[in-house]
């Protein structure tokens, strides 16, 4: 005997929703990660994977662990705000382990320098600027300047003291980083009686050709001529101004 | 000297008493707790302020955010990317970045026509109220108490309509993995104490990154002393980056 008498098409019905709602139950059980929900409306373990993802850099305060008189020397300078990252690369595995990884030391010039320091009229005025091109051309930044304490470079007194616009405009040439001794012999008495005893000049084509001509042995990218056709006639600073050359 | 109390003084004595005995037994455990290092999300609310006057356009944010998070080095997927805006005298506004500026920025776009310029760096502004997560059909994007909007893409389907949502162009699809990915604030940096790596390495400190509920933070202190502005406020999407001193014609 039936306790409730439901009509056949109702019975049906309720077997088939039966079904569906366990086929619903199965699959949201099998589908719906585990951890979602459990904050908001998002995978609770997927914000735990990305807060455990590794690290590349490792902060400037871990450096200065270890290299402290850098950092020292930094802080106090005018790149004092910067992180040794920001020219060294990222350094988490060398702080780790200091032989997994050496950070990089940029030398060249143009490397790291010039992504700041290269002149741009959207700069904020007042940051320090040069023009690459006619500044100390082929000379390395580290040359002239400390990046842990990036004051102007103090210019050397000996000739600059008397011939000061010849050593500013030589300084910005491509001559710049080149003594005036290595072309003018000085005797040690011009100091003290300038007018009795002259600096020489070159005297011959050949000491320009020391580095300029074709077979001469010095860094590629100096220009050369071929001296045996190029103004055979003249001395070479009778056409150009050795303090400035031009090119 | 001698004191009066009066009955109702004596009585709120007697409850102040073990409240304050309870309070101090419920708080001292808790605050153990927190400096036990263990992070606690609901204890942060981050944002980021970006002081225009100060950013140089040397692009190494965007350097440092690729290697830090292993964004293809392709130059069209950034999370973070540095703009130049050219403005003439005639009103014409020019904008480039290219490469998203990781390079540095090739000089010649300014002329003696120019009126101003400036660089803008960019990111997911991790809005308050993000398109992003509400079109997100599977629940994949979403914002963590903390404030920041991440991508989990071990549940992305790739449907890219977060791309299409977000109105500040922050989201690429990672050409790997085929799924949505943006700026995260460095979650995996943040939640260690560390800065975001863009932060880290800001060579003038045009990017400030700090607590948006504490009074005492680097950006609640930037942001008392600047004219806050943020991209897009018409769209109501209320961006928890904020820039210092922007100019009207930044898009």
């Amino acid at each position: 005997m039936r306790l409730w008498k439901f009509p056949d098409q109702v019975v049906r019905l309720a077997i088939l929703l039966a079904l569906a709602l366990a086929a619903m139950i199965f699959v949201r059980g099998r589908f719906v990660p585990a951890s979602f929900g459990e904050i908001g409306h998002y995978r609770a373990d997927a914000v735990t994977a990305i807060a455990a993802l590794p690290i590349r850099y490792a902060g400037s305060l871990v450096c200065a662990d270890c290299h402290d008189y850098e950092s020292e020397v930094k802080n106090r300078s005018y790149h004092g705000p910067l992180a040794c990252e920001v020219c060294h690369g990222p350094g988490a595995l060398h702080a780790e382990d200091p032989g997994a990884q050496t950070p990089v030391i940029p030398r060249e010039r143009g490397v790291a320098c010039l992504y700041c320091h290269d002149y741009l009229p959207s700069r904020p005025t007042g940051f320090p600027q040069i023009i690459e091109r006619l500044h100390n051309p082929l000379q390395p930044c580290i040359g002239c300047h400390d990046p842990h304490d990036p004051r102007p470079p103090a210019v050397p007194e000996a000739c600059s003291a008397c011939h000061a616009q010849i050593a500013r405009t030589k300084a910005v040439s491509h001559h710049g980083a080149l003594a005036c001794e290595v072309c003018h012999e000085v005797a040690p008495e011009h100091h003290e009686q300038p007018r009795s005893f002259l600096p020489r000049k070159p005297t011959t084509r050949q000491f320009c050709g020391g580095c300029h001509a074709r077979d001469a042995e010095a860094p590629v990218e100096i220009p050369r001529v071929d001296f045996a056709t190029h103004g055979e006639r003249y001395l070479c600073w009778q056409c150009h101004y050795p303090h400035h050359p031009e090119g | 000297m001698e004191q009066d109390y009066d009955r109702r003084e004596i009585l709120m004595k007697l409850v102040e008493l073990p409240c304050s005995a309870v309070l101090l037994a419920v708080c001292g455990p808790l605050e153990a707790l927190a400096a036990d290092g263990e992070y606690d999300a609901r204890e942060h609310y981050y944002g980021m302020g970006i002081q225009v006057d100060k950013c140089i356009g040397c692009g190494r944010c965007v350097a440092a955010c690729k290697a830090e998070n292993d964004v293809p080095p392709e130059p069209f997927y950034f999370r973070t990317w540095v703009e130049r805006y050219v403005i003439d005298s005639d009103g014409e506004v020019k904008v480039d970045s290219p490469e998203g500026g990781i390079n540095g920025f090739p000089a010649g776009e300014e002329d003696e026509d120019t009126l101003r310029a400036f660089f803008i760096p960019k990111l997911c502004n991790h809005c308050d109220n993000p398109p992003c997560v509400q079109v997100c059909p599977v629940g994949a994007t979403f914002m963590t108490e903390d404030g920041v909007t991440l991508v989990d893409a071990d549940y992305c389907i790739g449907c890219r309509y977060c791309i299409q949502a977000c109105p500040y162009g922050a989201r690429y699809l990672d050409p790997r993995t085929k799924t949505a990915d943006k700026c995260t604030f460095c979650y995996h940096r943040i939640t260690r104490g560390l800065l975001p790596a863009c932060v880290e390495v800001c060579p003038t400190g045009a990017r400030v990154f700090g607590e948006l509920h504490s009074l005492a933070s680097p950006l609640r202190r930037l942001m008392r002393m600047s004219q806050l502005q943020v991209l897009k406020p018409f769209l109501n999407t209320e961006p928890k980056v904020y820039y210092a001193n922007l100019d009207g014609e930044v898009r």
